[in-house]
């Protein structure tokens, strides 16, 4: 592997630990993203390392910055908490034992908007500040925020990725991965899709149209 | 790739045939790594050098004790100490191990720092380089320039090795960073590609063994005074290597001798805490904290 320069000698950044503090961060914006803004309240279950070093080396208040979408190396982290009470967001935190299937540096959040949706995102820290998002709404998916993704809830009907990448090839947006999954068939459906560039605003009305899609979200990669 | 190395031995080649300094070698390999102008990269590297030294400033001034009570206000007596009458061996000293405390308190309370290699060892690289500035013996851009020798001893440690306290104990974070900082300190004096090796291989040499026990997990103790101690430990291995003393083992054996010894070091000894100085009577009193149910309601 070839490391950059910066790699050695960098990020700048706050709390002990990249996987526990800055990990944390990008999990919390991550998952403001693909909820349904303004947040409401936020049930966070701390799962594995995350629950039993979590609170020394601040993962807590790492995963509510970032629900307050602050940069890794903002010094306000620690207190985060009290921030987003003032700004409305109540937090609750439990240890939870996600299961066996889940790295030990994890994760659920369960959000709740202002409008009354709900979404939940179960993500892990995987070191040195990378993270994956494992869960949508109980759907398996694995994105990490290194490119642009969408996030579609949909009905799984026939001909509905189609229509999708034909939106996609439209506007020359390059599809570096495409994931979907499904309840049971003709049922609820989620499809991620990453790709090379954020695509132009009207491409997520226009995929809202298409019959069966109930929501629609672009996740923009993450910048540090 | 052009400037591309995994070893001290080719690197040294590499500066040899080109006539750069290793800084140089780094500079030019990110310049091709990243597809961007020598300009760019030096000021992201300015901007670092200038985090690292703001931490500095602001660990000198921190009063408080951390949140664990296990650390903050030491960085200000040893910087008060370095200003007394007459301390031993002059004030830059001091001042050297003041500024390594500085770094991983200002840390410890949730203050931006730059991880040189980790956050556990980023005092001791940004110590040794404002204590050369202060002294009047290199400037700031001779300081951003040795940070890329820093990093490009980094290289080598990061192909061959590891900076991971849970993987290869504390030699490899704060070993690591002596090593990077020796090489540093010999290249911003004028010092050759061969001396600020060698002066990375006295560095990494005599921290082998050194475990990671933090106690109550906290980046906290020893790792405050480590990174003083160790900013003090690197000048030591750059005087060495500017003395042209004999210098038995290469880097790169170095190097293997770190991994081979972190891979046979007890995972207790391994940033668990469940070793060393974290399960002594005074460690036992510090548990890692870990989260409970609690329940932050917004006033509304």
């Amino acid at each position: 592997m070839t490391r950059s320069a910066f790699d050695i000698i960098g990020p700048s950044m706050v709390g002990p630990s990249s996987s526990h503090t800055a990990g944390a961060v990008r999990i919390g914006r991550m998952a403001k993203s693909i909820a349904d803004s303004p947040l409401k309240t936020a049930a966070i279950a701390l799962h594995g390392s995350f629950a039993a070093t979590g609170k020394g080396h601040a993962t807590d208040c790492g995963l509510v910055a970032g629900l307050l979408t602050m940069a890794p190396d903002d010094e306000r982290i620690k207190d985060a908490i009290e921030i987003a009470q003032q700004k409305g967001l109540s937090v609750s935190f439990e240890a939870a034992d996600l299961g066996e299937e889940f790295h030990p540096n994890t994760a659920r959040l369960t959000l709740h908007s202002e409008t009354g949706n709900t979404h939940e995102v179960i993500a892990s820290s995987v070191g040195g500040g990378a993270i994956e998002i494992v869960r949508v709404d109980n759907f398996e998916v694995c994105f990490n925020g290194n490119l642009d993704t969408l996030v579609l809830w949909h009905l799984d009907k026939p001909g509905f990725l189609a229509k999708v990448t034909a939106i996609l090839a439209c506007v020359e947006a390059n599809i570096a991965t495409i994931q979907t999954s499904r309840k049971r068939r003709h049922t609820e459906a989620l499809t991620v899709i990453e790709i090379d560039a954020p695509p132009p605003d009207d491409v997520l009305s226009v995929m809202s149209r298409i019959d069966g899609v109930s929501e629609i979200r672009c996740v923009n990669k993450l910048e540090y | 790739m052009h400037f591309d190395y995994t070893k001290a031995e080719e690197l040294a080649a590499i500066c040899s045939k080109e006539k750069f300094s290793i800084g140089e070698v780094c500079l030019q390999r990110e310049i091709l790594l990243q597809e961007t102008t020598r300009e760019i990269l030096l000021e992201k590297m300015r901007a670092h050098y200038r985090v690292m030294k703001e931490s500095i400033q602001k660990g000198l001034a921190l009063t408080q004790s951390s949140a664990s009570g296990l650390s903050g206000g030491d960085a200000a007596k040893l910087f008060g100490y370095a200003n007394s009458a007459n301390p031993l061996f002059g004030p830059e000293f001091s001042k050297a191990i003041a500024y390594g405390f500085a770094v991983l308190e200002h840390n410890a309370q949730f203050g931006r720092i730059v991880a040189t290699p980790t956050a556990g060892s980023a005092g001791i690289v940004p110590a040794c380089l404002l204590s050369l500035e202060e002294m009047g013996r290199i400037s700031e851009d001779q300081a951003v320039m040795a940070l890329f020798t820093a990093a490009g001893i980094g290289v080598i440690i990061g192909a061959n090795a590891n900076f991971s306290g849970a993987q290869g104990g504390c030699q490899a974070e704060v070993g690591s960073a002596s090593s990077m900082a020796a090489a540093a300190i010999v290249e911003a004096l004028a010092g050759t590609p061969q001396q600020a090796i060698n002066a990375a291989a006295f560095a990494l040499m005599n921290t082998l063994g050194l475990v990671c026990d933090p106690i109550g997990g906290y980046v906290e103790v020893p790792c405050v005074s480590r990174n003083g101690m160790f900013a003090v430990h690197s000048f030591l291995a750059a005087v060495m290597a500017l003395a042209d003393s004999r210098c038995v083992v290469p880097f790169d054996h170095v190097v293997i001798a770190m991994r081979d010894i972190g891979r046979r070091m007890p995972r207790a000894l391994k940033e668990t805490s469940e070793g060393g100085l974290a399960t002594t009577p005074t460690g036992l009193k510090f548990p890692p904290q870990a989260i409970g149910k609690q329940k932050v309601d917004s006033p509304s």
